[in-house]
């Protein structure tokens, strides 16, 4: 009977135990809370239900009860939200050699690229035991990209990046949802996410034909708009050289300091003259409509594939797929 | 106290006047409440026939009742029309604007003219949104996120935006005007201290009112504005920010949820203290607590905004800050269990409600727990874990407080009693197809189902049935109280001046009370809920077993 009401979803990556853990525990705590407060009411109704002769007895209160039934939630309350914290920090930090997969989502379909160039639509190839982060933004509007099985959940943007990651653990097949509303056909934009033996997810990468890995087509971009010329690997350019920029600070022109991330990548491409590097004139021209949300991805991969020598990234991969 | 049988040709606030005009440029609060009674119950069926189809649609996986537009024509139309045009004026504008006045011991609210403008701002917005609804709708959801609402969606979003301002203003006027009637008209003898817990919850979300409504309307313009003149606001291809749009309208839209709870928390408080005929156990806390709510209601903004892109800390802050307000919740629920004990407790309908009433909160109270936490929250929201939670909290909650409260009042508001075992059996059915409707979706929710789907995966097939099941159980049970309500106004046993033996100064005049409230003005020199103080109703209450 249970094959049609499952009720419980499946259980397949590192982080989806941890939330499972702390619901359990939400589930026995509220569930013994609402059975007191169940028995007490119908005790109290039955016991003290209306009877000649018995007169209501007038209670003016006790502070020593009313600080105890604050004071004890609000003690329970802060392990609920420490516990929860816990497992939010660890969601929202990615290790730090995840395998990068770039996420463009339109109405009504994902578009996901994998950096050594396999292209996909809402389908989603990675293997078991592999960390994963997602890099994400949309085309329109605002999205989210929803695994239940994998317990993450993460708004997509137009306009800028934002990052999500897991590691698979169970072989299988699960559903991506868009959970953010976003039109006519929100509820078609759904796709699947197929996890996969490391053996046949490689079967699968060398099965697939690509047109390049995402930082060769973000090169040959950065040739064609002739980002080159200015952007030189000497220190001749007009602009700054990019070579070891990604993930380090950055000194501004007005003095302030920021750190070299996708969103500051992508804000520099489309708006160059918002956050100016100190020491350069903002002479860049404006690209805003000028790429399309997959180049500007390939430009940001390639852009962080010159800072990713010791890393096991992009660039290895680059040099085996050409 | 005068118990005596009122004949029908005594002079009340109902039948001093007749005509449609003494109805429409009335300045009585008693005739205020019962236009807003009338034109909330209209729109309170609209919102509901939404529910209905979007139920019917959800039966089967497949979208086949209605074409996915439709569909999100009809779950944003239910949202807009159930929070804005029923559920924020529900209580406030009709028991609120009714009671408010004669609980301590005035004729009137302190701005009689302005209250019936409300009502006039309310039925322009009503009938902008009716407008909107019948020329084909709006489809953005409740919550109008950019930049879809600016600039993606084809459907009538600045007729609705419009309409939703209007509607706030006519909100905000009610909650001055409670205000002010509360600081200034109290009766002699009524301090703060011997305020009825109603009063008090009123007062809470009045400031509610007051504070946060113009900042949905500046976000609701701004909305308007960017969608007809193209600015850069929400719009990031235009240089504006989405999160900004979400930061806005939850700074309203979460302490809303505050306007819908905070008034069926003072109902529970003067029923649960009637039928146990006790004071209130914890009269202060619990007065405070209400306070609280609307304080740290302003606080907690960003626990809707998790997953949407915030920074890691403000979400760490926020999170917390969601777990200081439950605990003003926590204390109203423990004292209202506490006041039973040692009570005398009669089972009448709105005991029944007011029963419901704290198990169904409770329950959407303590999801509410696994909502601010963020590694559950990051999985749950946006799915129907999160519309099982809210429609506990505000249909278990707000609108069982609502029913509990009009079959409180009703012998007061109508001059007479509806057939109590009616009562109870609606009650009954209100329980049991509220359960069967939103419990499955708790499960749902934790599956993975995501909220506003149109047509959805088939494993998900059995529970949705079992929900849409219980909401043709749950329509019953509103349907019902409408038919003897509008039956016991003709053929309903007259009611007595007190027929509850209730504390509280509404009880003292007559049912229905004359147009000014009270023959001689009241002089209060007693607590509120001096029970000791009051005889009991002779023999149980309207026996029609």
């Amino acid at each position: 009977m249970f094959d049609n009401l499952p009720l419980w979803p499946a259980r397949a990556s590192t982080g989806a135990g941890n939330v499972d853990a702390l619901y359990i525990f939400l589930l026995l705590l509220s569930g013994f809370m609402c059975l007191a407060i169940f028995v007490m009411i119908v005790v109290f109704a039955l016991r003290y239900r209306r009877q000649p002769g018995r007169a209501a007895e007038q209670i003016e209160g006790s502070t020593a009860l009313e600080i105890t039934w604050s004071v004890v939630p609000l003690g329970i309350f802060m392990v609920i939200f420490a516990w929860g914290a816990f497992i939010f920090f660890q969601e929202r930090t990615p290790p730090r050699d995840a395998s990068e997969v770039y996420v463009v989502a339109k109405q009504w379909m994902w578009k996901l690229e994998h950096v050594e160039g396999q292209r996909e639509i809402n389908e989603l190839h990675v293997p078991v035991g592999r960390d994963v982060k997602l890099i994400m933004t949309s085309q329109d509007v605002i999205h989210s990209f929803y695994v239940p099985a994998f317990r993450i959940k993460q708004d997509v943007l137009p306009g800028r990046y934002t990052t999500a990651w897991f590691r698979a653990t169970k072989p299988g097949v699960y559903h991506l949802f868009c959970a953010e509303y976003c039109g006519s056909q929100h509820s078609g934009m759904i796709g699947q996410v197929m996890v996969m033996e490391p053996a046949q997810y490689q079967a699968w990468l060398s099965g697939g034909s690509t047109s390049g890995s995402l930082a060769s087509n973000g090169q040959s971009i950065f040739q064609q708009l002739g980002c080159v010329t200015c952007h030189r690997s000497d220190t001749q350019g007009r602009g700054p050289n990019l070579a070891g920029i990604f993930g380090k600070p950055v000194q501004l022109e007005d003095g302030r300091t920021v750190v070299a991330d996708e969103n500051y990548i992508r804000e520099s491409i489309l708006s160059p003259s918002a956050k100016v590097v100190k020491g350069f004139k903002p002479i860049m021209p404006v690209f805003q409509g000028l790429v399309s949300e997959e180049q500007l991805t390939e430009l940001v991969a390639y852009v962080k594939s010159l800072s990713a020598a010791p890393s096991a990234g992009t660039k290895v991969q680059e040099s085996k797929v050409q | 106290m005068a118990t005596a049988v009122i004949t029908p040709e005594r002079e009340n606030y109902l039948n001093q006047e007749y005509g449609i005009k003494s109805w429409l440029l009335t300045v009585d609060h008693k005739r205020i409440a019962l236009l807003y009674l009338v034109s909330i119950t209209f729109f309170f069926f609209i919102g509901g026939f939404f529910a209905l189809l979007i139920r019917l649609e959800l039966l089967t996986p497949a979208g086949d009742l209605v074409q996915a537009d439709t569909y999100n024509k009809l779950f944003t139309m239910h949202g807009q029309v159930m929070i804005f045009f029923f559920l924020i004026p529900s209580i406030p504008a009709v028991l609120g604007n009714f009671l408010v006045p004669l609980m301590i011991g005035a004729k009137d609210l302190a701005f009689p003219r302005i209250n019936l403008l409300s009502w006039y701002l309310y039925i322009i917005a009503g009938v902008l949104m009716l407008h909107c609804i019948c020329t084909g709708g709006v489809d953005t959801g409740w919550t109008f996120y950019t930049p879809f609402s600016t600039a993606f969606s084809n459907t009538k979003v600045v007729e609705a935006g419009v309409a939703i301002f209007i509607a706030g203003f006519s909100s905000i006027l009610t909650g001055l005007n409670f205000v002010v009637t509360i600081h200034r008209m109290r009766a002699p003898g009524m301090t703060w201290s011997r305020l009825p817990l109603f009063i008090w919850a009123h007062y809470a979300t009045s400031i509610i009112q007051l504070l946060g409504t113009p900042v949905l309307a500046i976000t609701l313009l701004l909305v308007v504005f960017e969608r007809l003149f193209h600015l850069g606001i929400f719009d990031p291809t235009r240089g504006g920010d989405p999160l900004l749009f979400q930061h806005l309208f939850w700074f309203y839209s979460h302490p809303a949820v505050y306007i819908m709870i905070l008034p069926a928390m003072a109902v529970e408080s003067e029923v649960v203290a009637c039928f146990t005929r006790k004071r209130i156990f914890g009269y202060h806390f619990v007065a405070m607590s209400s306070i609280a709510i609307a304080v740290f209601g302003f606080l907690v903004w960003a626990h809707h905004m998790f997953v949407a892109g915030i920074s890691l800390y403000s979400a760490l802050i926020f999170s917390a800050l969601s777990y200081l307000v439950a605990v003003p919740s926590a204390i109203k629920v423990f004292n209202w269990t506490a006041t039973m004990y040692k009570g005398s407790i009669t089972f009448t309908t709105p005991m029944l409600y007011a029963f419901g009433f704290i198990g169904l909160f409770t329950m959407g109270g303590l999801t509410g727990l696994f909502l601010a936490a963020l590694g559950i929250d990051v999985h749950v929201t946006d799915t129907y874990f999160i519309i099982a939670h809210f429609h506990y909290i505000m249909v278990g909650g707000a609108v069982m407080g609502y029913l509990g409260g009009l079959h409180f009042w009703w012998p007061k508001i109508s001059g007479r009693m509806y057939p109590e075992w009616l009562g109870k059996f609606a009650a009954l059915i209100v329980f049991l197809g509220f359960n069967l409707t939103f419990f499955p979706q708790f499960i749902l929710g934790y599956m993975g189902m995501p909220r506003r789907y149109w047509q959805y995966p088939p494993e998900f097939q059995v529970l949705n049935v079992l929900s849409t099941a219980g909401s043709t159980i749950l329509a019953v049970g509103y349907v019902l109280p409408m038919v003897y309500f509008l039956w016991s106004m003709r053929y309903g046993k007259i009611a007595d001046d007190n027929p509850w033996g209730a504390a509280g100064l509404e009880w003292q005049t007559t049912s229905p009370p004359p147009t000014f409230n009270f023959d001689v003005p009241p002089v209060v020199t007693w607590e509120a809920y001096n029970y000791d103080q009051i005889p009991a109703p002779a023999e149980e209450v309207s026996v029609e077993r």
